[in-house]
This record gives C-alpha cells, structure tokens and sequence, in this order.
C-alpha cells in the first residue's frame, strides 16, 4: 500500500539525501571559471525564484531571441544600486528558455576582491570581465552576459533611472566580433527602483575604497531592513541578435566599427527600455 | 644531466631516463647523495650555488640538461634566504656553465605556474604569453619568475640551445610531499573564510613522463602542464574526508603565527594567496604542441593522493556513503510500506 503524496516526498527525501552525499564527500565538479552547475541548479537558482516571481513579478519577453545552443553575447542595461538586476537575467534565461541555458555573466574585479562573494560569483557561473575570459567562454560556445555600463549604471541616481549610461570601451563588441557571435540587447525594467540611491555617501566611498556607498530612502536607515529591495514590477526583454560575422578580417581592431555597433546596441536597448517602461505603467504595481 | 637529484622527483627522473635506451648515460647532480634508489644513473655532487657546476658540466659533457633544482617551499631549503640563494644564484651558477659549455644542445628547466601568481584581477586562465600580467610577486613566485627571465636570457645568448620551460601545476600524488599535500594531510585543514578557489593538479607520475618526453624528444617553447578539469578546495578537502576550519585569513599575522608555531602548517604569503584567490591555466599548448596527454585528471590525481595519505578522516568518504545507504534504505522502507 502507497500513498501518492508519500512516495513523491520520499522521493524528494532520497534526493536531497544523495546531493546531501554528494556535496559532503565532494563529489561534484567544477570547470575552469569555478561554475558550480548543480550547486547553481539545486541551491543558489532556488534561493532566488521567490524573489524573481512572487517579489519582483518578473515577465520575460522575447526568449525566443536567445539561442538553443552555441555562443552568444547578451549585453544589458544596468541598474538597482545593488547588482540585483545579472541574478534576475540569470534565472529569467534558465527558467524561460526551453534549453534551461546557464547566463555565464561578467563581473567587476571588486566582485573577486570580496570574501564570499567572490566564491557565489564564480560558483554560480561568473568569471571576471576581461577580454581573455570572454573569448574563452565565446570558443566554448557559452552564453555570456555583460551589462557594459558598470558601475556608472549600478551607481548612478535615481533622478537619472531608465538613462543609460557610456556603455564602456567598447570592449564587449570587440570580443563579439572577435569570436563572429551574435549580440543579443536586452532590457531590463524594474531593476532601478529596487533601492533608489537618492545620494552618494561620498566620503565614506573613497575611504572605503568602493565606487560608492548608497544612501537610499530605506538605507543606512532602517539597518539591515533597508537591505530588503523594494517590490518593483520587473520586465526583461530580449531583442533581436545583432549579427557581427560579415564585418570581416581585423574588424575587431577598427575602432570606427567598435564605436558604431556599440552606439547601436545602445540606442536598441534604450527604444526598447522606453516602450517597456509605457507599457509596465506603474513601477510598484 | 638531472640536476636536483637528491629530491623526490630529480630521484625518479634520473631512474626513469637511466631504463630508457635511447639515453646514453644519466648524471645526477646534488649537494648531498640521493636517499632515493636512481637506477643506473651516476651521482656527481656539486653545489649548484656556487662554480662546482660549471666543473661538473666540463667534466662529463652532457648534451641535455634538466634543471629541477628551484625549490617551491621554504622549508626544504631551510628557510626563504637558503631558498632564494638556491632558486636564483643556482639557476644563474648552472646557466653559466651551461653558456661556457660546447656539448650542451638542451636545456629543460622544470617551473611551475606560481609565475602566474595568484590575484582576484587574474583571468581565469592563464595563458604561456600572459606572465606580464602578474605583477604582484612574491617569495617562491618571484623566485620563478626571476628563473625564467634568466632562462630567457640564455636562450637569447645560445640560440643554439633548445630551451624548453615546463610550468607545472601543483604536483601531487601517492608518494611526493609538498606543501599542498601536507595541507590536505592534516587532520583539520584550515581554510580561508569565505573564499573556495579552484586550481589545477598534476599527478606525479604525469609529471616524470612531461619530463622525460621533453628530455628525449625536441620540444622547445614554454609549456603549462596541468590536469584535466578543476578542483576547489572545500571539494579536495571533502574528498580527503578532512574537516575544513574557516580561519578569518591564513596570511594574518596571528593565524599564520599560530598554525606555524604549533607545527600544524607552515604556509607562507605565496601558499595563502594560491589558497585565497587560486590559478587556473590554459594547457592547449599542451596537448596540440606538446603533443602530451595527463593520464590523470585534477581530480584523479587528487583521490590517488588521498587513497594513499589520507584515510580514515572523520567525514571519510566511505564513512559518508554507508550513512547515506543506510538512511535511504530506511526512508524506502517506510516510504513503501
């Protein structure tokens, strides 16, 4: 005699038994970059599903954009004062697309300068971004995510939501077209008003060698309870790829094509953040 | 020409090239006689730091040369200045001679891949043409470093000397002691809180047959040699069945003094930062120039060290799984009746 309800908790008791062994005697593996796959799967992707679909009630538009195999380069609009914003790409792919595909996304040396931090970064798949990584996630046929405005776009103030800032040197568009992958813009909307950085404690960043140390309506505030982001309503968009292989040979070092696929990867993802922006209407609800 | 025999690895290389017919005849060079059997191989003993070198080379003529004398930790020379005079001054001494030398047409230096050194900015893979990138050397990584650039020298100075530089990954296995193995060895390994780098291993039997395929064929050029695959840490900690204990950083004065003064480690600035940020090369050249193919993967290497050195841990991983048997076996029961 079974009852169904039992053998499906049985079975999930197994389970985690066995990744409970798994994880204790080491049995797992990770590869060059530190990319925890099943770690990612089974913990850290889990821990954030809460907050991308009840909190943030993310909806994803245009997944059909991103393809089922082989590299592409997703670059992105970046904002939220905390870098909140790669995370919700991250699992809007892996739940969304039918190939489940793993983000492997780009962050900042100071990512790698932070104790715990560094260690999730890597093992949910991050890597540093320089160009001698993102060419060879791209010969791996990666997905790889960057979000090229940096800290000027995690930084900046709420006054200047939705505007996107320089989008670097450029650096991403060279290693697309370096490695011949499509670019897929991508534009996220509810990211900015998660922790509206009304000022800058600016003092306090340059002796704390930060980019800065936001001061929101809720942070330093309420202490750790302004750490909770606010309940935006969150929409990502992924646009058509942005073809980079019929440029031919040293393309990649031609500073005039650089500057003019990067300008037109911005203006993308800004028309689409406008239109994105009309159509969520109001930015909590 | 081995030099560096009275070690582990110069011992067992000097054995394998002595068995191999197609080398002539195999002169170990050390300051003191190995304790490890060398096979057919000769003993000469000269002191690497100083011109008893350059006789040894005048007197037995060899065309290969195999430097294995740069020393990884402080403790197998007896402290960092005996490490850096061996490293330096003795890679200078045996160069020397080496450019005074009519008969030498080979010259395989065995580096590692501290030269890369260890930093949050590095990229994930370090490349043979990416050195300039680390500038932050210190201790054994400058020591390395400091040895290439002299061995960059020489082969600028006899172009008709094929250089081959073999960098290494940690090397580990049943038998060698090294630093790393003596970590992994102690019963409650001390790890760096918040940190769980990734790195690469080299089984020591690969290392002996990198070694020797470089000796007896023609591979000039600068080569990473590492494993297959990727480890971390708290994962080789997990499958030595050791306890890992988070110590806030292993550099800092107070727990570096600690662990050394109660003999638990003795790990110095070069060990902590490779335990704090890790290293990750590219070993393509490897495997299509080299033409070289590890029979062990990192973590291979890694369990066949740990069969050997480090069972019966608390967590062992038997120990682990019988648990895990036993509890599945009980959930079914219940879950089926």
């Amino acid at each position: 005699m079974s009852y169904p309800g039992i053998a499906g908790a049985v079975e999930r008791l197994q389970q985690a038994l066995a990744f409970t062994r798994r994880r204790l005697t080491g049995d797992f593996t990770v590869d060059a970059f530190g990319f925890d796959e099943e770690l990612t799967e089974q913990v850290l992707l889990p821990l954030l599903r809460p907050l991308y679909s009840t909190w943030f009630r993310t909806e994803v538009r245009g997944i059909e954009n991103i393809p089922d195999s082989g590299a592409a380069l997703v670059v992105a609009n970046h904002s939220g004062t905390i870098p909140v914003d790669s995370l919700m790409t991250q699992l809007a792919i892996h739940d969304e697309h039918p190939a489940h595909r793993h983000l492997r996304t780009l962050a900042a040396t100071l990512v790698f300068q932070l104790p715990v931090i560094s260690d999730l970064a890597r093992r949910s798949g991050s890597t540093l971004a320089c160009t001698d990584d993102v060419a060879t996630l791209l010969s791996r046929g990666e997905l790889v995510g960057v979000w090229p405005e940096g800290f000027k776009g995690v930084g900046k103030p709420f006054s200047e939501r939705y505007k996107l800032q320089r989008f670097g040197r450029g650096g991403f568009v060279a290693a697309a077209l370096r490695a011949g992958v499509p670019i897929i813009p991508c534009s996220i909307v509810g990211a900015e008003e998660i922790y509206p950085l009304v000022a800058n404690a600016d003092f306090l960043a340059r002796l704390l060698r930060l980019p800065y140390v936001p001061i929101t309506p809720t942070f330093p505030w309420l202490g750790p309870l302004g750490l909770v982001p606010l309940p935006s309503k969150w929409m990502i968009e992924f646009g058509e790829p942005i073809a980079t292989d019929g440029y031919g040979d040293g393309a990649a070092d031609d500073p005039m094509v650089i500057f003019d696929l990067t300008d037109h990867v911005r203006d993308v993802v800004q028309g689409t953040l406008n239109t994105l922006r009309d159509t969520r209407g109001h930015p909590f609800l | 020409m081995v030099v560096g025999v009275a070690r582990y690895l110069g011992a067992r290389l000097a054995r394998l090239l002595s068995e191999d017919p197609t080398v002539g005849r195999v002169i170990g060079v050390d300051v003191v006689p190995p304790t490890e059997d060398i096979g057919a191989a000769e003993f000469a003993e000269a002191d690497i730091t100083t011109s008893a070198v350059n006789r040894v080379i005048a007197r037995y003529g060899p065309d290969t040369v195999v430097h294995m004398n740069i020393l990884a930790t402080r403790s197998d020379a007896g402290g960092r200045a005996p490490q850096k005079e061996i490293n330096v001054i003795g890679t200078m001494q045996l160069l020397a001679a080496c450019q005074r030398s009519d008969t030498v047409s080979k010259l395989i230096v065995k580096s590692s891949t501290a030269v890369y050194g260890a930093h949050p900015a590095a990229p994930a893979l370090f490349a043979e043409d990416m050195v300039q990138g680390a500038l932050t050397r210190r201790g054994y990584e400058k020591d390395a470093g400091e040895v290439e650039a002299y061995v960059r020298g020489f082969s600028r100075r006899r172009p008709d000397v094929a250089v081959t530089i073999l960098r290494l990954a940690n090397v580990i296995g049943p038998t060698i002691r090294t630093a790393l193995s003596e970590y992994f060895a102690l019963p409650i390994v001390p790890v760096v809180l918040g940190r769980d780098p990734r790195f690469q291993l080299v089984h020591e039997d690969d290392c002996l047959d990198v070694l020797r395929l470089a000796t007896v064929e023609d591979h000039p050029g600068i080569f990473n040699v590492a494993g297959d695959g990727f480890m971390v840490v708290s994962q080789a900690v997990r499958r030595a069945g050791r306890i890992p204990m988070p110590v806030p950083s292993l550099g800092a004065p107070f727990v570096g003094g600690l662990l050394r003064r109660t003999g638990i480690a003795d790990l110095d600035s070069v060990q902590v930062r490779f335990l704090t940020y890790g290293r990750g090369v590219d070993t393509t050249r490897m495997s299509h120039e080299l033409g070289f193919t590890p029979r062990y993967g990192t973590v291979d290497a890694f369990d066949a060290f740990a069969q050997a050195r480090a069972q019966g841990g608390l967590l062992d991983r038997e120990r682990v799984t019988a648990v895990e048997g036993m509890l599945q076996s009980l959930i079914s029961r219940n879950g089926t009746r």
